[in-house]
């Protein structure tokens, strides 16, 4: 069967079960777009290219699968290197195709040219110049099992326009042989003698932690990492990546660690003589000044990426594989914990005394943030999916929500990429067009993407955001207020500037607005019932409100600064 | 007399900083590439790296990268090279386990009072002569990172026209007595 390029291109997203495709066309992938007509295939035609990212990017952490985009070359491919960049840090599965200038015009300088696979070497996990029609089918399945397997992560496929318009002969393959990967071994049995070696420093432990990071979701090992944890008995805290893989619920939750976490899990952390560590990399947000970083623990670290072994914190057993399949083993091959019953008394103290706290809303006065997201939660259903931006908004939406199950928090964890939140909720939404998306966002973060909403009402996809409008770009803030004795830089916004409702309403969305905790219910209320068009909330709230717990940069954990009201004399 | 040690390059007898990875890639556009920015964001340190066809000239390249291993762990250099896709084998040698060699040619400006001088130099380091003319000669050393360095330095007394070094490539010994080199 003789086949275009193009052709051969969707055919090969066909099988690979592609069903969404996020972009926008132009000059070099014109001719891919003709046969997108007649796929299967739904495309989402968006408003600007980061914007297609970062869909792909929540399509992919809300389904498990891995986003597809689509964009043209030039300005197109540069716009979405954020979203690639992003997913890079995060490790989320993406297959991104670029269009390229015909392959006799590379170097030339030509129209929209630019060099894609040079600009995005350090921030995909791999890409791929394609430079025959024939070498598409291979560079997408390699694409696609790239992306997906072993440590996932963005992968860039550029291809030329002469490629798309040259003929092929349609073939397709079959195994990883024919990929023609004979560099990549994604995967890796759990040693059986570093699982015993484990399973010793668990049972000497006597202050215990599972360190659960973002690698226990894309392991797809929550179930494993529930029952390791009732059988033991041993406390689990959930990084900014990880919120959702192990029930907020559980008592044995001691919530999320780091800059912004849970007094009881940032010091639980640092008390802890074992870190358990599963699928997270000792991001510098969660250890603080490294050198006073659980300064007593021994660390068994479980990746699937061996490079992150002794990157920041030298680990006294490294166990490569999958982290479900680590899981299994270890609990097969713990037989029997320490006396823990110290420890927890110890922890529920922490708990008791510092639990999450800010001060009450007042009816009156402006609106606390932290209690506009508690009365979103509280009105939504189990398996509500919640995104964010990054800032203030972020951290009080991982802190505010409880996260039951794998899939409902979506955010820019390593890149902190303002403006993910509702790019990222449209794409969730795509893929889980049955379930609520919420975007909880901030100002300066809605005004950097919100021109998605265009596409969320065109193409049917009906997200709520809510706009924690402080006026303020409010985290950075906060540093100001705390660290720079006030002096208050480059951050106003202006509550009024722009009209939140307006903007929604020509967006064609329901556009809403509370000053008070009653028009506030009233609106989530309503928001609630409105399920054929977006809806957004422009929730006025407190500037002066900041986000505790605050381990202040620079400092070690032991330095935690909890809320005001919970600070002694 | 002691010799400063010059500030470029690594002698073998230098105190184990270096490593050497012996680095098999896909023969692929772009993979030099691949291996330079990796090295460059990740603030590791090549000292020099040589790059050749490998056994299967269409498939694979070698790549021998000799490292600063004060610059970063081994095993983290090591970690990154191998996810990049395109790497299919990574070997390291340390120093001592090494046999190392590299070429050295120079072109040397000679007039009838410093040639004879040249060519003991050249007789003496096992040398050898592969062009002349008037009023130069250019020579060549295949021989240890080392005996090259001497040989730079014995060349410093005379007008040079140009020097070049490959960079070292290696293989691990055969022998666990360190051979005379």
């Amino acid at each position: 069967m003789q086949l275009t390029g193009a052709q051969a291109l969707i055919k090969s997203l066909e099988q690979m079960g592609v069903d969404t495709i996020f972009g926008l066309p132009g000059g070099a992938i014109l001719p891919v777009y003709d046969p997108l007509i007649d796929s299967s295939i739904r495309h989402i035609l968006v408003r600007h290219e980061q914007g297609a990212g970062h869909m792909a990017e929540g399509y992919a952490m809300a389904t498990g699968r891995p986003g597809v985009a689509m964009v043209t070359s030039g300005p197109g491919a540069t716009n979405i290197v954020t979203p690639i960049a992003n997913a890079h840090m995060d490790s989320t599965p993406l297959v991104v195709i670029t269009g390229q200038v015909p392959t006799a015009n590379i170097g030339t300088d030509a129209f929209q040219e630019c060099d894609i696979t040079g600009i995005t070497m350090g921030i995909t996990k791999h890409n791929f110049l394609v430079t025959t029609a024939h070498e598409i089918p291979r560079a997408v399945a390699a694409a696609f099992y790239i992306a997906t397997t072993g440590r996932p992560g963005p992968v860039l496929i550029d291809v030329p326009k002469d490629v798309t318009q040259g003929m092929m002969e349609w073939w397709w393959p079959e195994t990883i042989e024919d990929l023609d990967l004979p560099g990549y071994h994604p995967e890796s049995e759990v040693d059986a003698a570093l699982i015993e070696a484990a399973a010793a420093l668990i049972a000497a432990a006597e202050r215990p932690l599972l360190y659960v990071g973002g690698g226990v979701l894309k392991s797809r090992a929550s179930a494993e990492l529930l029952a390791f944890a009732e059988r033991t008995n041993i406390p689990v805290v959930t990084t900014l990546m990880a919120r959702g893989a192990f029930p907020d619920s559980h008592r044995l939750h001691l919530g999320m660690p780091g800059m912004h976490g849970m007094y009881a899990a940032v010091t639980a952390m640092q008390q802890s003589d074992l870190l358990i560590t599963l699928g997270a990399r000792f991001d510098d947000r969660v250890t603080g000044r490294l050198d006073g970083f659980a300064p007593h623990a021994k660390i068994i670290h479980a990746d699937i990426d061996a490079a992150e072994f002794n990157k920041i914190r030298q680990a006294d057993v490294a166990i490569r594989g999958q982290i479900k399949d680590t899981l299994s083993a270890l609990d097969a091959a713990t037989k029997h914990v320490g006396d823990i019953a110290p420890w927890w008394k110890t922890i529920d103290a922490w708990r008791e005394e510092f639990p999450l706290a800010y001060d009450p809303q007042d009816p009156a006065a402006q609106l606390r943030p932290q209690a506009i997201i508690e009365a979103i939660a509280a009105r939504s259903k189990p398996g509500t999916i919640v995104t964010s931006g990054v800032g203030q908004h972020q951290m009080w939406a991982a802190q505010h929500w409880q996260y039951e199950t794998p899939g409902t928090w979506i955010n820019s964890g390593g890149a902190g990429t303002m403006g993910f939140g509702v790019p990222a909720a449209i794409g969730a939404k795509a893929g889980h067009p049955d379930r609520t998306v919420w975007c909880i966002d901030g100002d300066g973060c809605f005004q950097m993407t919100a021109q998605e909403l265009v596409t969320a009402r065109a193409e049917g996809i009906p997200i709520k955001v809510a706009i924690l409008n402080n006026a303020y770009l409010g985290m950075v803030r906060q540093w100001q207020e705390m660290f720079y004795e006030e002096r208050y830089s480059e951050v106003y916004l202006s509550p009024d500037l722009p009209d939140y409702v307006k903007w929604a309403e020509s967006m064609g969305c329901v556009g809403l607005r509370a000053r008070t905790m009653e028009e506030a219910i009233a609106a989530i209320e309503l928001a609630n019932t409105i399920n054929d068009v977006p809806v957004v909330i422009d929730f006025r709230t407190d500037a002066s409100e900041k986000v505790f717990p605050m381990v202040p940069s620079g400092a070690t954990n032991d330095e935690i600064l909890v809320h005001p009201s919970q600070r002694g004399a | 007399m002691a010799v400063p040690e010059p500030f470029t390059g690594v002698t073998s007898s230098s105190p184990v900083r270096h490593h050497i990875l012996s680095v098999l890639v896909e023969n692929k556009a772009g993979v030099l590439a691949r291996i330079a920015g990796l090295f460059a964001r990740r603030g590791f340190n090549i000292y020099s790296l040589a790059v050749a066809p490998a056994d299967d000239s269409q498939r694979f390249s070698r790549i021998t990268i000799v490292v600063d291993a004060e610059s970063a762990p081994l095993d983290q250099i090591r970690g990154q090279l191998n996810k990049l896709i395109n790497v299919v084998e990574i070997n390291d040698l340390a120093p001592r386990e090494a046999l190392e060699r590299e070429l050295l040619l120079a072109t040397v400006e000679v007039d009838d009072e410093t040639r004879q001088a040249v060519l003991d130099a050249v007789a003496q380091a096992n040398a050898a002569i592969v062009d002349v003319n008037d009023t130069s000669v250019t020579l060549m050393l295949a021989g240890t990172p080392a005996a090259c360095d001497a040989l730079e330095r014995q060349l410093e007394a005379f007008a040079q026209i140009e020097l070049h070094r490959t960079g070292r490539v290696a293989l691990p010994r055969l022998s666990s007595e360190p051979t005379r080199n």
